[in-house]
């Protein structure tokens, strides 16, 4: 790559942040040079944020049907999954996924719950709710 | 308040590594850095799988960077790692009054200066830490243009997330740089290192091999399964330019790598290696390109093609490393 072609194409996610990389100057010679994004990457990214977006809304949606608890919306909405949950709060997955129907999350006892709280950074009474929908964490 | 020299670097161990070198008197670029440590490498492990997909690594895995270079350099590095976070914490603060700045392992999720887009479950994030205000710490990240702030429970959570990679509160730092060893001597050592593993690691899915490998997988994909392919694709292009790479997967910091090692050994066949891997990096960027476009839809969704682009970059790669390996015979 030559420095001329090191793309600006100024990422939104980026958030005005620039990212270093390696390019080589008219004489050959390797140096750094400040990149606004590159267009390339943005679809990649967009389509594994999207991914997770997806996730939370079907989510939502279960929940308000009452087919799964408020667990699984909040899971997707810090881009988790089972597995990362699962991991996170020292659970196994088969649990994690036993915690995502209404009836037995809502017999939670306080000593697991608080094992959500904790990976997820949130009070009992966030987790047992949904946000509503246009709040930044619905992300 | 300690002064800490801050400099944006490509990725993430590397920098810290050489931000902490630099700041103990050793001078060391990126690219010398992650050359030294042999960090190049080209894995696809689908058996691993993380957030759904299969594990796919440009770079040797984290930590790799910190004892490489102990290795090549006899630079002992402190390492230190805590059961309970508020030991951690105290552990962090010591040093800082001290003024000793030190290199820590952390969740990119729970970093409150992250972009939100940026966030994800990444656990083995590299930054310094070389000061406290009031609650906060000021952080050296070598991934951002400028130092950060970070307030205590923040840099806490993040320190001490448990799952894949887990931190649990890693602190490091050099202990004895005086007597760093010869350049000269640790670069061939290193390279050859590097392209031993890409060319003759006996299992299929590492090195040029595992390039290969994943091409004959991109002919394979059952056009079914659309969205999941797509998935996948976009998470080959992911990890190779988004992860803090330098661009084409760590290529172009290799190139680099080489041609600084080509002036400090005088040797012109080294900035013909250099040349050689810019221009396989050149076309992982094109590589990049097509899957973005096919992606986003502008181009058809064409397996084959990628396929075909991906043996290229595999057959470049290939005459590069056999470039590094004839180097021995002078």
């Amino acid at each position: 790559m030559k420095l001329d072609d090191v793309p600006q194409d100024n990422s939104r996610s980026f958030e005005g942040q620039k990212k270093r990389l390696y390019a080589r100057d008219e004489n050959g010679e390797y140096t750094t040079a400040l990149s606004s994004g590159w267009e390339a990457e943005d679809v990649v990214l967009d389509q594994a944020v999207e991914e997770y977006n997806r996730f939370s809304r079907e989510a939502r949606q279960r929940v308000q049907q009452g087919l799964s608890s408020p667990l699984e919306y909040h899971m997707y909405a810090h881009r988790m999954d089972v597995t990362v949950l699962a991991q996170a709060t020292g659970f196994f997955r088969w649990q994690v996924r036993r915690h995502l129907k209404p009836a037995v999350f809502n017999r939670l006892p306080p000593r697991k719950l608080q094992r959500y709280e904790e990976a997820l950074q949130m009070t009992a009474g966030q987790l047992r709710t949904l946000p509503p929908e246009d709040e930044p964490n619905n992300d | 308040m300690t002064d800490f020299n801050h400099q944006q670097t490509a990725h993430c161990e590397s920098g810290a590594v050489a931000a902490l070198l630099r700041h103990n008197g050793l001078d060391l670029s990126e690219p010398m850095v992650f050359g030294l440590s042999s960090a190049l490498t080209y894995a696809y492990i689908p058996l691993v799988k993380m957030g759904g997909m299969p594990l796919l690594a440009y770079r040797m895995p984290p930590g790799r960077i910190i004892r490489g270079l102990s290795k090549r350099l006899g630079i002992r590095f402190h390492f230190e790692r805590f059961r309970r976070p508020e030991d951690g914490t105290a552990a962090l603060d010591k040093y800082l009054e001290q003024g000793t700045p030190v290199g820590l392992q952390a969740s990119v999720y729970w970093l409150p200066y992250f972009p939100e887009n940026m966030r994800f479950h990444f656990n083995a994030h590299n930054l310094v830490a070389y000061g406290k205000d009031g609650d906060d710490y000021l952080i050296s990240d070598p991934t951002f243009e400028q130092p950060v702030r970070a307030d205590t429970a923040a840099l806490q959570r993040s320190r001490f997330v448990k799952g894949m990679l887990a931190p649990k509160g890693l602190i490091y730092y050099p202990e004895n740089i005086s007597q760093a060893k010869d350049l000269t001597a640790a670069i061939p050592v290193a390279i050859r290192s590097t392209a031993n593993m890409m060319l003759r690691t006996p299992l299929p899915f590492i090195g040029v091999r595992g390039i290969r490998h994943v091409a004959r997988h991109m002919e394979k994909l059952s056009p079914a399964n659309e969205h999941y392919n797509k998935l996948l694709i976009g998470h080959m292009v992911r990890m190779q330019e988004e992860i803090g790479t330098g661009g084409a997967g760590f290529r172009f910091l290799f190139a680099s790598f080489l041609q600084e090692s080509a002036g400090i050994l005088s040797d012109e066949r080294l900035v013909k290696a250099a040349d050689q891997f810019t221009d396989a990096g050149d076309e992982w960027r094109r590589f990049a390109l097509y899957a973005a476009k096919m992606l986003k839809g502008r181009s058809e969704l064409d397996y084959d093609k990628l396929a075909t682009q991906l043996r290229k970059v595999a057959d470049m790669e290939q005459e590069g490393y056999q470039m590094l390996l004839a180097l021995k015979s002078r």
